[in-house]
């Protein structure tokens, strides 16, 4: 990716949270990363950690009661503060989103047509039964869904191909900005590798910019261009997938990949503990409690964002800036038998 | 993938298979229920007029000297021949009633029901849509309060409203009198007769007697579709696929119309087979409150007379009536909702 083309979305210092009874709990804790044209980020972290609030709050999308704070800029507009009309009126022609459960996001009553009808009619009024089949059929075409099965309901389908209708009807509004939020997550492998590779060929069709929700590694290895790697409500790091997964630089991503099952490692690897009640997050560096490598500084000071030689960004006392890390700040909070033990406890 | 073809056809012809084992149980009830009262329908019917072989001879004649196992096949074989039976009272064929007063009784659960239909979608859609706002409150208060006032307090409230204070409307019977003898028979349905005959006069003067009954009756069974819409309208908004189609940019007035609307509908679709039952025993009670010449009226007239057969014969056909629509509804709603047709 060029890094002198202007950016899709830019996100900065992004807030959301949710009132509960026990407090807010800050679900997107200060999140900020820019989405080039044509580019997919993908997202990972562990469930909880906010990765879906991240997407819905991009599009406008949060239930009742979330609140935010920042700035999303979208071709000139800040997605945060704009009316709710003009949200509406957004969302299709510029924004999708791809939802984590096909069999449900599908109504049962209308045909794969009426749905399609009804997308576009939203925006273009008026717009001809044949000129939305038309559409319809170009991108279901590159679903791999036949024209015979236009006019089908839902239930005919599998959830694989419901996946790719969702993605259909998403996509063909062609819109600058899609989140796709665990896509894959409710299929099965083969048809998940199916729809990875829908996603993965779309910049060269679409022209969209994708930010690709997942728990998966292997999916971001497939499709990502970049990845986010989301702890606890913050970006801890982001920069080139093939980069990240090389040599990742925050602990938490390396701890992250070390706990992927794969056929090189022996024995499986998990990170201790449990990530924080976002409620009451654990001062400092959100992670100090379960990292390996944590500082003195790691519990006192919020880690600052650093830009790295190969153009990661990580947000950890190991990369600086040292000017303010104090005297003892290196100094080690505990060594790894001590982490165990109190885990065990 | 289910295959499509010849499966809608499959799935009605299972349904009305199903009428048979329904009508068996409704129909041995009805018997049980019937003989169950002491004495039998003969002496219970004009006993203590006639001398003891004066009412053996009329049992004989009527059969009710036979075991009781033979009456029960021979009532089955003459219901399954549409045959049921003959008043005691009077000697009139219980078909003879359907046809002279069913069409009174058609033209009012009909209109009810569309006025149950209509107070139902709008009050279940403006709740649904209002949730928890005053108008949501005051529906759900009302929809359980006319279900739970009886029809003929209903029916006597509305009368000294709109027919005796304000005098806007009839208070009773189907018409004036004139009207009958302007329209000539031909289905037996007056309202369809004066209409095909184009006597506006004579449809006004039905219309007008038509109101307050079937504002009664439809008030009465509006509170169940109320209900029902509201719950569902108040589910599709917080579906998937709402959520999905909002994300598409859909306009909340359209989420409304073509999801909430249209998913509404199928359940109460669903109930209307078990609304029909409610439907005739509140045309009963809507009848006798508003001397309607239906079915009704006269089921009431026969019970007062201890007329057992009449009786028997018109609750059997209302069985008969209520089996056979809920079928029906059965088959629309696979027409309506694909989901159903596995
Ligand atoms: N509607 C909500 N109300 C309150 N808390 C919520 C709500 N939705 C999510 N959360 C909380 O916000 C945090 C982040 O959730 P989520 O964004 O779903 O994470 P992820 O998608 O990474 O699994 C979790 O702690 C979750 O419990
Ligand atoms: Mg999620």
């Amino acid at each position: 990716m060029n890094d002198r083309m202007e950016p899709v979305v830019s996100v900065r210092d992004l807030r959301v949270w949710y009132g509960t009874e026990r407090g807010a709990v800050r679900a997107v804790d200060g999140v900020s990363f820019d989405l080039l044209p044509g580019e997919t980020l993908g997202l990972v972290g562990e469930s909880g950690c906010g990765k879906s609030t991240l997407g819905r709050g991009l599009l406008g999308m949060l239930p009742e009661g979330a609140q935010t704070d920042g700035e999303i800029r979208f071709k000139g507009e800040n997605l945060r503060t704009v009316s709710r009309s003009r949200l509406r009126d957004m969302r299709g022609p510029e924004l999708g989103m791809i939802f984590q459960e096909p069999l449900t996001r599908l109504n049962p009553l209308m045909r794969i047509s009426e749905h399609f009808e009804e997308a576009l009619r939203a925006h273009t009024p008026g717009i001809s039964k044949d000129t939305v089949e038309r559409a319809a059929l170009e991108v279901l075409g590159l679903m791999g869904i036949p024209p015979t099965r236009y006019r089908s309901y839902p239930h005919e389908f599998s959830g694989g191909m419901r996946q790719r209708l969702m993605i259909g009807l998403a996509l063909v509004f062609r819109p600058a900005f899609v989140v796709a939020d665990e896509p894959t997550t409710a299929l099965d492998v083969l048809v998940e590798a199916q729809i990875i590779r829908i996603l993965h060929d779309l910049r060269r069709e679409f022209d969209t910019s994708l930010l690709l929700i997942t728990h998966n590694l292997g999916i971001i290895a497939e499709a990502c261009d970049r990845v986010a790697v989301m702890y606890a409500g913050k970006i801890v790091e982001v920069g080139e997938a093939r980069q990240v997964f090389r040599d990742p630089q925050h602990p938490y991503t390396r701890e992250l990949l070390r706990s992927t099952i794969s056929l090189s490692t022996t024995g499986l690897n998990y990170i201790p503990g449990a990530p924080p009640d976002l409620t009451d997050p654990p001062p400092g560096c959100h992670f100090h409690p379960r990292c390996p490598d944590a500082m003195r500084v790691c519990e006192e000071l919020d880690p600052i964002d650093q830009e790295l030689s190969g153009g990661q960004r990580v947000e950890c006392w190991l990369h600086g800036p040292d000017h303010l890390i104090g005297v003892d700040g290196r100094d080690r909070l505990r060594v790894r038998e001590e982490l165990s033990v109190a885990d065990e406890a | 993938m289910v295959s499509r073809a010849g499966s809608l056809p499959r799935y009605m012809l299972q349904r009305l298979l199903l009428v048979i084992p329904m009508l068996f149980i409704l129909l041995t009830l009805v018997f049980l229920i019937m003989r169950v009262a002491p004495g039998d329908p003969v002496s219970a019917t004009v006993g203590g007029q006639l001398r003891e072989e004066e009412l053996e001879r009329r049992r004989a004649a009527l059969g009710f000297d036979r075991p009781l196992i033979v009456q029960y096949l021979d009532y089955l074989g003459d219901v399954a021949r549409l045959d049921f039976g003959t008043t005691i009272t009077d000697d009139q064929p219980i078909m003879n009633i359907v046809k002279e007063n069913g069409g009174a009784t058609l033209t009012l659960t009909v209109a009810a029901f569309a006025v149950a239909l209509f107070l139902g979608v709008v009050f279940g859609l403006i709740a649904g849509r209002f949730r928890d706002s005053a108008g949501d409150v005051v529906i759900r208060l009302l929809g359980i309060a006319t279900y739970a006032a009886p029809v003929f307090y209903t029916g006597i409230l509305v009368k000294m409203l709109f027919a005796g204070n304000l005098g806007w409307l009839p208070p009773n019977r189907a018409t004036s009198g004139f009207t009958e003898s302007d329209v000539d028979e031909h289905t037996h349905i007056l309202l369809v007769d004066a209409l095909w005959q184009g006597e506006t006069e004579a449809v006004v003067d039905i219309l007008e007697h038509l109101v307050l009954p079937a504002a009664t009756l439809g008030i009465f069974i509006c509170g169940i579709f109320v209900r029902l819409i509201r719950v569902n309208v108040l589910q599709t908004l917080q579906a998937d696929y709402v959520e999905a189609a909002r994300a598409r940019g859909v306009r909340e007035s359209k989420v409304m119309r073509s999801h909430a609307f249209r998913n509404a509908l199928v359940p109460v679709v669903t109930i209307i087979g078990l609304q029909v039952a409610l439907l005739l025993s509140g045309a009963v009670l809507t009848e006798r409150t508003f001397e309607w010449p239906g079915i009704g009226s006269e089921l009431v007239r026969y019970i007062t007379l201890r007329d057992y057969t009449a009786v028997q014969g018109i609750i059997t056909m209302f069985a008969v009536v209520v089996v056979v629509i809920s079928i029906l509804v059965d088959i629309v709603i696979a027409i309506i909702d694909p989901r159903v047709r596995y």
